[in-house]
């Protein structure tokens, strides 16, 4: 039935204009997502320079429209000029400490583009599980994944995964951490890993991945072929965390060979050995890369467009961090502080929503090297029971 | 429904496998479920006293699950449920066994609270279904508090009617019949909480007069604190409201809450500064707020129920029924607060520890478990006096949405810490069988 309007005269169209053709390719960190909305008597016009900021404009759009008790849709009149502050604005999901179910993955992407989040940072295998089914070595999820036919991510599951990101204006940026980080590797690719020894014999336990030996490094190039080709974003995050040298140092060939390199007692020197080899290969990939700090703090040569990820939080240690970072010419992203993982009582919304990215001592053209943040939901205590209301 | 439980996830069933040809180890074909009292009590509602001790036999062809009452048949069908397996092929199996169970506590609880957030009535009765796996025999429900009243009340209406959050956010007398049949088939209690004198903001919207007007320099300032314990129409009230409470709910105990009750507003009252000093109370609050409760009390008793209190009542030095329980909730040196309670003779349930409410990163399982109730000091007599514990869920910060995950399975490890024998308690043998469980109940 028809009301006697007491609003002005209703508005039946969302007029999208979008200036620079663009809904074939994919978002990337130089896009631009800023945005017009302006919403007047009987005109409402939303206008982008790019489809992504037409993105970010409709869900600003679907928020500012409210129901009345009638159950008349109604907007106020409204003019908007948006555009993000930081370029990346990402979410990690850990698939490897548990299995997402495809349906979970694609649900997280929709509720990130509810809040304009535009990179999906999948850290994707890792010591406990290799759900990543590769077609170059199909052994690694075979015998690496919790399990081989229901834990595990084919080729079409990922196409999904970025299809599905891409139509909502979100990168997906897939993380294979090396040389710590993984076990799973070890069963699919017999070799790969450091054997840890007891003494003179091999004890049966293995390490992070052998920096020594030239079939490691075939392995990567291979695999980083492969996977620079599934994940169309220019990025790849390579990983570099918590490396434990302590196989390393039982290893005696590993020992030799950091004698025979004049490496002295240095492991991080044999560490930075092995991510320089790695960064080399991916660049020859055509593929630009993030690391996480440890590789910066332990001075491995970089490539100067490298992107740091800041995540050890230490009393707002993570600040210095970033000085230090940025200082030294890099770009910087920050997770410290928002490790949703580390769940605790009450409205710890706050805290997170607090933090000031910038809030370190440093020229603008330094802190301009900040370009952004990520919101980890590390898995070791995560599946699909309890994703959605603890990361959000 | 437990062969549903059992039989009804079938791997076999998911991949559409043939079936199986005949095995050559012995076939179980039945388990028989005996009820040896003369009245089983299939009826009736399970009770503090009631028998779930149960004695299973699993053997060829015929399995036995035995239990004095019907409730220990629904724990040991439990046990049944969970010593089923199937294999990779999609075959059932069971090892033979002999289990004779009893729990070691009578009273196992989980607490709800349905008043700072709305619980819809499928929550409330999966989180039942849970309970049941893992042998929770009680739900104290704590059903209203400041934030919402969604009781609906036949004798007064009002109360929810201005009190809930919003005129669907209730429960109505069907819907509470369903949680309490719904319980009562799975041998859990419901004890509902309703709290007073603090806590009842909500119940001052719809029930006039009913709360303390707070004064401020001689004048009345619109707002209100505890139920006001000074009026007659009070007392009218309570009493009327207890007896739809009293036949609303069959469980032999009513929770009558007494926590957290905050003075100021009274002393600020010209009303209650003068029954202070008529009745001799002087400056000490503590005594107007145990009038106010044994009040309560008495009022509760004459209706047949026995009381539930918050640990304040017994602190603030009320004068208990003497099977009043009491449960003992406040953190800091709870063991000591057994050790009073007890040992000035009253029952006391065990919450201090289990505040599942209180999130924190990682196994927090583990502090749960290792919780040993009767580590207090007192006398054998004194010990038999706790009668057990609840897992509270304060729901600040919960609703339908996050019910589940926050409270399972980190509740199984209070279950069995108050069913299991008190030396079952390795961690690393707990984390495999809880882990397996966990998959069980998903």
């Amino acid at each position: 039935a028809e009301n006697e309007p007491s609003w002005e005269t209703p508005c039946t169209k969302l007029l999208v204009y979008v200036s620079t053709p663009g809904c074939d390719g994919f978002p990337s960190l130089e896009s631009n997502e800023s945005y017009k909305l302006s919403v007047s008597k009987g005109s409402m016009l939303l206008s982008a320079e790019t489809i992504w900021g037409a993105l970010r404009g409709l869900e600003t759009f679907s928020q500012l429209v409210g129901r009345d008790e009638n159950g008349t849709y109604y907007i106020n009149e409204t003019e908007i000029v948006d555009f993000p502050r930081f370029p990346h604005r990402g979410l990690l999901l850990d698939t490897s400490r548990h299995y997402l179910p495809l349906k979970a993955i694609l649900e997280t992407l929709d509720v990130m583009a509810y809040n304009k989040f535009n990179v999906f940072h999948w850290h994707i295998v890792d010591d406990p599980s290799f759900p990543y089914e590769s077609s170059t070595f199909p052994e690694l999820s075979k015998q690496g994944a919790f399990n081989a036919m229901t834990h595990v991510y084919t080729a079409s599951d990922v196409r999904s995964v970025i299809e599905y990101a891409r139509l909502r204006g979100i990168r997906v940026i897939a993380e294979f951490d090396t040389p710590g980080h993984t076990l799973s590797w070890g069963p699919g690719a017999p070799g790969l890993l450091t054997p840890c020894y007891i003494g003179k014999a091999p004890s049966g336990v293995y390490g992070p991945i052998n920096p020594i030996v030239n079939s490691t490094y075939e392995f990567v190039t291979s695999l980083f072929q492969e996977v620079s080709a599934v994940f169309p974003d220019f990025f790849l995050h390579l990983g570099g965390d918590e490396v434990d040298f302590t196989c390393w140092k039982s290893n005696p060939e590993i020992r030799a060979f950091m004698v025979e390199m004049g490496l002295g007692q240095d492991y991080k020197k044999l560490e930075s050995f092995y991510i320089q080899r790695l960064l080399d290969i991916v660049s020859s990939l055509g593929k630009g890369y993030i690391v996480w700090q440890e590789v910066f703090d332990n001075d491995v040569k970089l490539r100067p467009d490298t992107i740091i990820h800041v995540w050890k939080e230490n009393n707002l240690q993570y600040l210095n961090e970033m000085a230090n970072i940025t200082r030294s010419g890099y770009r910087a992203l920050l997770s410290a502080p928002w490790y949703l993982n580390r769940i605790s009582y009450g409205q710890d919304w706050i805290e997170a929503y607090k933090v000031e990215p910038l809030m370190f001592e440093g020229a603008p053209e330094q802190k301009a090297l900040v370009i952004g943040g990520e919101a980890c939901m590390w898995g070791e205590y995560v599946d699909v029971t309890n994703l959605t209301p603890r990361l959000w | 429904r437990y062969y549903e439980y059992i039989f009804g996830h079938s791997r076999r069933r998911t991949w559409g496998r043939r079936p199986l040809a005949a095995r050559a180890e012995p076939e179980l074909f039945q388990l028989q479920v005996v009820i040896e009292a003369a009245d089983p009590g299939c009826d009736r509602h399970p009770q503090l006293a009631s028998s779930e001790a149960y004695h299973l036999t699993v053997t060829e062809p015929v399995a036995i699950l035995k239990a004095p009452e019907v409730w220990g048949a629904l724990r040991g069908l439990e046990t049944f449920s969970q010593l089923v397996h199937e294999d990779d092929c999609g075959s059932f199996l069971v090892n033979e066994s002999e289990i004779n169970d009893f729990p070691r506590f009578a009273h196992r609880g989980v607490l709800l609270d349905t008043s700072r957030h709305y619980l819809p009535l499928k929550s409330i009765l999966i989180n039942l279904d849970a309970m049941a796996f893992n042998k929770f025999n009680v739900l104290h429900w704590h059903i209203v508090d400041d934030q919402s009243f969604p009781y609906q009340s036949i004798y007064f209406p009002e109360l929810s009617d201005k009190g809930a959050y919003s005129s669907n956010l209730i429960y109505t007398p069907t819907d509470v019949r369903l949680v309490i049949e719904y319980a009562r088939l799975r041998g859990i209690r419901v004890i509902p909480e309703f709290d007073t004198p603090g806590h009842t903001q909500s119940w001052g919207k719809g029930q006039k007069d009913l709360l303390t007007p707070c004064y401020n320099g001689g004048q009345p300032t619109g707002s209100f604190g505890p139920v006001n314990p000074v009026w007659n129409t009070t007392y009218d009230f309570m009493t009327k409201f207890f007896k739809e409470i009293s036949s609303v709910f069959p469980d032999e105990f009513i929770h009558l809450g007494g926590d957290e009750v905050d003075f100021s507003c009274w002393k600020s009252n010209p009303e209650v500064k003068e029954f202070m000093k008529k009745q001799g109370f002087g400056i000490d609050y503590a005594k107007l707020e145990s009038y106010y409760v044994q009040n309560i009390l008495d009022i509760v008793s004459s209706y047949n129920k026995g009381q539930m209190v918050w640990q304040e009542v017994f602190d603030h030095k009320a004068q208990l029924k003497p099977d009043t329980v009491v449960q003992v909730w406040m953190a800091n040196n709870y063991a000591r607060e057994l050790s009073r309670v007890t040992g000035a003779g009253f029952t006391a349930v065990l919450s201090a520890p289990w505040y599942l409410d209180y999130i924190s990163y990682g196994q927090d399982w583990k502090k749960y478990y290792s919780v040993e109730p009767l580590n207090f000091s007192g006398s054998e007599e004194q010990k038999k006096l706790l009668i057990g514990g609840e897992a509270c869920l304060w729901g600040e910060f919960v609703d339908a949405t996050n019910l589940t995950p926050r409270l399972w399975p980190r509740a199984s490890a209070v279950g069995e810490r108050l069913w299991s024998s008190s030396n079952v308690t390795n961690l690393q043998d707990a984390y495999k069988r809880l882990t397996n469980h966990r998959c069980r109940m998903l």
